[in-house]
């Protein structure tokens, strides 16, 4: 049985000018010690999904439907008093932004010992002393002078690195990481990074992370969902979607990535984008949600939406054409 | 004027010699700094006592008034701002800032006369009016204060709680609540420890400024209780025309309003780290 089996999800918020269907049936699953990413640009629903296996979408306007099974218990069915324990023990999350993310009144050690008195039942000493252990853990020197300070006095790598142990502390299965990097310079990118493959591997947890860098998901994970307009395009093991990608739409992410020294040999390239905007989630999508930015649209995309297919061996898309563009692509 | 309408003029010219009144206002002002510094307001005019000793009389009505009040207050507005920002847009949210509306805009003596009629003459739970000593006992001395500090502190609730509710729907917006709950933190704790203690420098400012409100209202209630208190002292001493006695109230009052601003510059050190001086 996987870890967590995302299952037909569809998280919408209902706005004053109608329904925004942020997620709309996203289905993917993750095994024990997996890394998958979620990729997609912005406003494609990637945090939308995290936030709903978190159940921290407010309600209302926020409604989350289908099943998140994790280790067979659907989360959308428990209570919330049930889903609290679950968060920070079984599943804990680190975000964005570590520059605000974290309380600004309190004591980082405080905070990384918060959750072990919580779930743990430590007293506050224990729960001081594991959290100085955990921030050794992320790499962070003088641990036990930096738990007594507060976040203003640390700089936004050594915040994400608390946040890190914070969501660590209690040993996790499952951690999921909403663009943990994108906030910070690429030096302590590749840093934390490092960190949290070092780490998964001693902790053991499984971790989803949501980027829209592509360079971050071929560093970390083993598999890959791409999202688009609030749903799953593409799905498929890393070496495969980069080496074939089926979906055009990953095809244009991928084309999208400027490459290093680009701009130096000669006549510079201009970079590749994926013309238009992403579709308003509030009105219904007539066909494939792509077809108004796909260059190989034809009448049959805009009328039919198709469906997810294993175009190869645990390659999914849901495109017309995959195969045969694919074919043309290499001919 | 104080030695009244039929005075002569060597009477009147007596009583300027005796005040000092003959000398230049420059050194006249000196020496009352001089005197204050030294402890001495003065002597009344009316009563021909130290204005010190007359103030020291009066000081615990006001100062049990102006605590109990404080107490009251804060006690009951943190927690409905709170409640009210947690359950923001909800009839509770609506019912709490209503009912706030309401207490900032009723005058104190009509609040005050409303709940002595209600609660001393048909209930008789409390006493109309007076004040017992705390010399007399714990338990009449809360029972004289109840009325009149409920009634001074509707409007010093009505204000903390709108502050506390804005400071609070700020904070519970903020990145670290989000955290705080993917903690698995309780909605109890969010609140309290999470949230309260980020919104606390503009509460414990407003309840700072809120200290000028309670001294204005002081004199008010302190009229509609007959609290024999600094309130009322310096309202007799207005209408008696006893200077000394109201610039050494107002004196006291403007210092203690200083004295309670410093304080919460220093309350600001304590829950905000990133304040220091």
């Amino acid at each position: 049985m996987p870890l967590l089996e995302v299952d037909r999800l569809q998280t919408h918020f209902r706005t004053p000018d109608g329904v925004n269907r942020a997620v709309d049936g996203v289905s993917f699953h993750i095994d024990k010690g997996e890394t998958l990413a979620v990729v997609g640009e912005s406003g494609c629903g990637k945090s939308v999904t995290a936030m709903s296996i978190m159940r921290l979408i407010a309600e209302p306007p926020g409604r989350s439907a289908g099943e998140i099974r994790f280790e067979g218990k659907d989360l959308l069915k428990l209570s919330e008093k049930e889903m609290r324990k679950i968060r920070g023990d079984d599943i804990s999350m680190i975000f964005q932004e570590p520059m605000t993310s974290l309380n600004p009144v309190l004591k980082v050690g405080r905070q990384i010992g918060e959750s072990l008195r919580l779930h743990q039942g430590l007293g506050r000493a224990a729960a001081e002393d594991k959290a100085v252990e955990m921030l050794r853990l992320v790499g962070i020197p003088e641990p036990k002078r930096r738990a007594g300070e507060y976040p203003h006095q640390l700089s936004g790598g050594m915040r994400q690195r608390v946040m890190i142990a914070m969501a660590l502390a209690c040993s996790p299965k499952l951690l999921i990481a909403d663009e943990p990097t994108t906030a910070l310079d690429v030096t302590i990118q590749a840093q934390i990074l490092d960190l949290m493959r070092d780490l998964k591997q001693r902790v053991g947890a499984a971790i989803l992370i949501i980027t829209h860098d592509l360079g971050v998901v071929a560093e970390v994970a083993d598999r890959v969902v791409v999202m688009y307009a609030g749903r799953k395009v593409e799905e498929a093991p890393v070496n495969d979607l980069f080496a074939d990608p089926k979906h055009p739409y990953t095809r244009g992410l991928l084309g999208a990535v400027p490459k290093l020294g680009s701009s130096l040999d000669g006549e510079a390239e201009r970079l590749a984008e994926i013309p238009g905007i992403v579709p308003s989630l509030k009105k219904k999508i007539e066909g494939c949600v792509f077809a108004s930015r796909c260059p190989d649209a034809e009448d049959v995309c805009r009328q039919f939406a198709p469906a997810l297919e294993e175009k190869a061996p645990a390659h999914l898309a849901a495109c017309h054409f995959s195969n045969r563009d694919a074919a043309e692509a290499a001919a | 004027m104080i030695a009244g309408d039929q005075a002569s003029p060597e009477d009147v010219e007596k009583i300027r010699a005796g005040l000092g009144l003959d000398r230049p206002y420059l050194i006249r002002f000196f020496e009352w700094v001089g005197q204050i510094l030294s402890g001495d307001l003065g002597t009344s005019i009316f009563t021909n006592m130290p204005v010190t000793t007359m103030i020291a009389q009066r000081v615990e009505p006001t100062l049990s008034l102006m605590i109990v009040t404080l107490i009251i207050a804060v006690g009951v507005a943190v927690p409905m701002g709170v409640v009210a920002a947690w359950k923001a847009d909800t009839w509770v949210d609506r019912s709490a800032m209503a009912f706030a509306v309401f207490g900032f805009s009723t005058p104190v003596f009509v609040v005050g006369y409303l709940i002595a009629y209600v609660f001393a003459l048909k209930l008789g739970w409390f006493p109309v009016q007076g004040y017992k000593p705390i010399s007399a006992g714990v338990g009449p001395w809360i029972q004289s204060l109840i009325l009149p500090s409920v009634t001074l502190a509707l409007v010093y609730i009505a204000l903390i709680a709108r502050i506390t509710r804005a400071a609070m729907l700020d904070v519970l917006g903020q990145d670290y609540i989000r955290t705080a709950k993917a903690k698995g933190v309780g909605q109890r704790r969010i609140l309290f420890v999470h949230g309260l203690k980020n919104a606390a420098v503009p509460i414990v400012t407003v309840i700072g400024i809120g200290v000028a409100l309670l001294i204005g209202g002081a004199v008010v209630t302190e009229s509609v209780f007959a609290i024999p208190g600094l309130g009322r002292l310096v309202v007799d001493a207005i209408l008696r025309r006893d200077y000394p006695v109201i610039q050494g109230v107002v004196l006291l009052f403007s210092f203690v309003y200083v004295l309670v601003n410093l304080a919460v510059d220093l309350v600001y050190v304590w829950v905000d780290p990133r304040i220091r001086y």
